[in-house]
């Protein structure tokens, strides 16, 4: 198959790159060097991927690497999410669990069930779309939950001082934090097609592969992403309940983002 | 009390089943402050005992410690004899209501804070509950969120005396309501402690310490100041209101 992009081509797309430092300079934003940078270490990120990748999918290639990458995926998202949500205790083994069970979930009923064939070529991608496309919902749904906690502090406390169990006191903000982490999504879903067409598909489409075909990959894609949403926010949700109350159903001091940075 | 506790370890014993709660040799830390330091005193089990001290003196800490709300960083608080670290704080904290200084209501009508804290409750037994800090069944389906904090610190107090406690832990409920509310709830407090059920009550208003405690329990830097009775000369010093068996 011929190449679709040309290393000449690519060298073209960089005038957008360039475009955008431009407004950057227009405006004085001071972005233009952040702009610069963010590309290139795109390109340079997704070339070592795109190596990485073409070894996994060759021929004869055991489909244990792609598990393993699967694996150094969701680890690195637990790293992340530290990052983003420095004031949520102890969220990396939380988040690594979570999106563990998402990708039993998920991953199970697309290949276990047989709507994709399991080949290197199908599992590293789709497991990508699902850690990433999660990974937002889970920090949204990790922070939610901890300044519900922090700034109802007075509720909780009510609560518990009635004889609710920790569980039962924080149900009605864990609600409040599944639901802000999962309406930005259904709010996505329903949205595709009409609003943006989503980059598999149209990545397919440019690839040469049937609209047909190209629309019915995204829908799976799209229900894998919502159903790794709902998985991975429920447990991170739950985990957090556990650590931030006490065994004997208190709840622990919990600090604001500033001081978790200090 | 005093003559009580000196007899001996059976009679020290004896008298901390008289006492509702106990507070012995209590150290909380916070941050590398205590909020307690060593306090020591006795709560009896009846009427209603307050609770004074300048801002930040231990006070509220010392009623989260009874609910279990806080736990000590050393020392033993128990309650009618028994530590509340060995009791099931779920128990506990049923058999020990509390109100907050802030009313605190949740979302939805009064009869659905009342359901919080008891799932089941009929019609008859919130009215009960509510004419006990004088309202009515008129008001159950009213919006909880929009009361004024009088009518929302009496919804707190019904809300906890519909789980019929047994004592009564209340931290400066009155202080940011009007004469009429504050009238309202001291007297459910002291017909309360008439009918058996024992308050610890923290205030700074002298005025209400007059009116509503039968004694008063002075808290300073994290210690506790005696047990003065209202009206009496005397004051029961903290160690001799422990006991020495501690």
């Amino acid at each position: 198959m011929k190449d679709l992009v040309s290393v000449s081509g690519l060298a073209v797309s960089a005038a957008l790159v360039a475009l955008a430092a431009a407004v950057s300079l227009r405006w004085r934003l001071g972005l233009e060097r952040q702009v610069l940078l963010a590309a290139a270490r795109a390109l340079v990120q997704l070339l070592l991927v795109g190596a990485l990748l073409a070894l996994l999918v060759e021929p004869g290639r055991s489909l244990c690497w792609s598990w393993l990458w699967v694996a150094a995926m969701i680890g690195y998202a637990g790293d992340v999410t530290r990052r983003r949500a420095p004031e949520v205790p102890r969220i990396v083994p939380l988040t690594v669990a979570a999106f563990g069970a998402a990708a039993v979930v998920t991953l199970g009923v697309v290949f276990g069930l047989g709507v994709l064939p399991l080949t290197s070529r199908t599992l590293v991608p789709i497991a990508g779309m699902m850690v990433g496309n999660s990974m937002t919902a889970t920090v949204l749904a990790a922070r939610r939950l901890v300044e519900e906690l922090r700034d109802k502090r007075d509720e909780v406390e009510a609560r518990l001082a009635l004889g609710q169990p920790s569980r039962r006191a924080a149900t009605p903000y864990v609600r409040a934090a599944l639901r802000s982490a999962l309406l930005p999504q259904i709010e996505t879903t329903k949205a595709t097609g009409l609003v943006f067409l989503p980059g598999a598909m149209t990545g397919l489409i440019i690839a040469g592969v049937s609209p047909t075909q190209a629309v019915l990959v995204q829908v799976v894609v799209m229900f894998l992403v919502l159903g790794a949403v709902a998985t991975t926010t429920a447990v991170v949700a739950l985990g957090l309940v556990r650590r931030l109350f006490t065994r004997d159903h208190r709840l622990l001091t919990l600090p604001r983002r500033a001081e978790a940075r200090a | 009390m005093v003559r009580q506790v000196v007899g001996g370890r059976r009679e020290v014993q004896w008298a901390r089943k008289a006492e509702v709660f106990t507070f012995e040799d209590v150290v909380v830390e916070r941050a590398g402050r205590r909020a307690l330091d060593g306090f020591s005193a006795g709560v009896p089990s009846r009427g209603v005992t307050a609770v004074s001290g300048s801002s930040g003196s231990g006070k509220t800490t010392l009623l989260r410690l009874c609910n279990r709300l806080e736990v000590p960083t050393c020392g033993r608080v128990l309650f009618r004899g028994h530590d509340v670290a060995g009791l099931d704080p779920l128990r506990l904290r049923r058999q020990v209501g509390m109100v907050f200084q802030r009313p605190t209501l949740f979302p939805g009508t009064v009869a659905d804070n009342l359901r919080t804290a008891v799932a089941d409750a009929g019609r008859e037994r919130m009215t009960v509950a509510l004419e006990r800090v004088a309202l009515d069944g008129s008001w159950l389906e009213r919006d909880a969120t929009v009361l004024s904090g009088g009518e929302a610190q009496r919804v707190c107090l019904a809300r906890t005396l519909i789980t019929e406690p047994e004592v009564l832990l209340l931290d400066e409920p009155t202080s940011a309501l009007d004469a009429e509310a504050s009238w309202v709830i001291e007297r459910a407090v002291r017909d309360l402690a008439r009918s058996g059920v024992p308050a610890l009550w923290v205030s700074h208003d002298r005025a209400q310490l007059a009116r509503i405690a039968d004694r008063i329990l002075r808290v300073a830097d994290g210690r506790s100041r005696g047990l003065a009775i209202v009206g009496a000369e005397t004051a029961e010093t903290p160690d001799a209101a422990v006991g020495e068996g501690a």
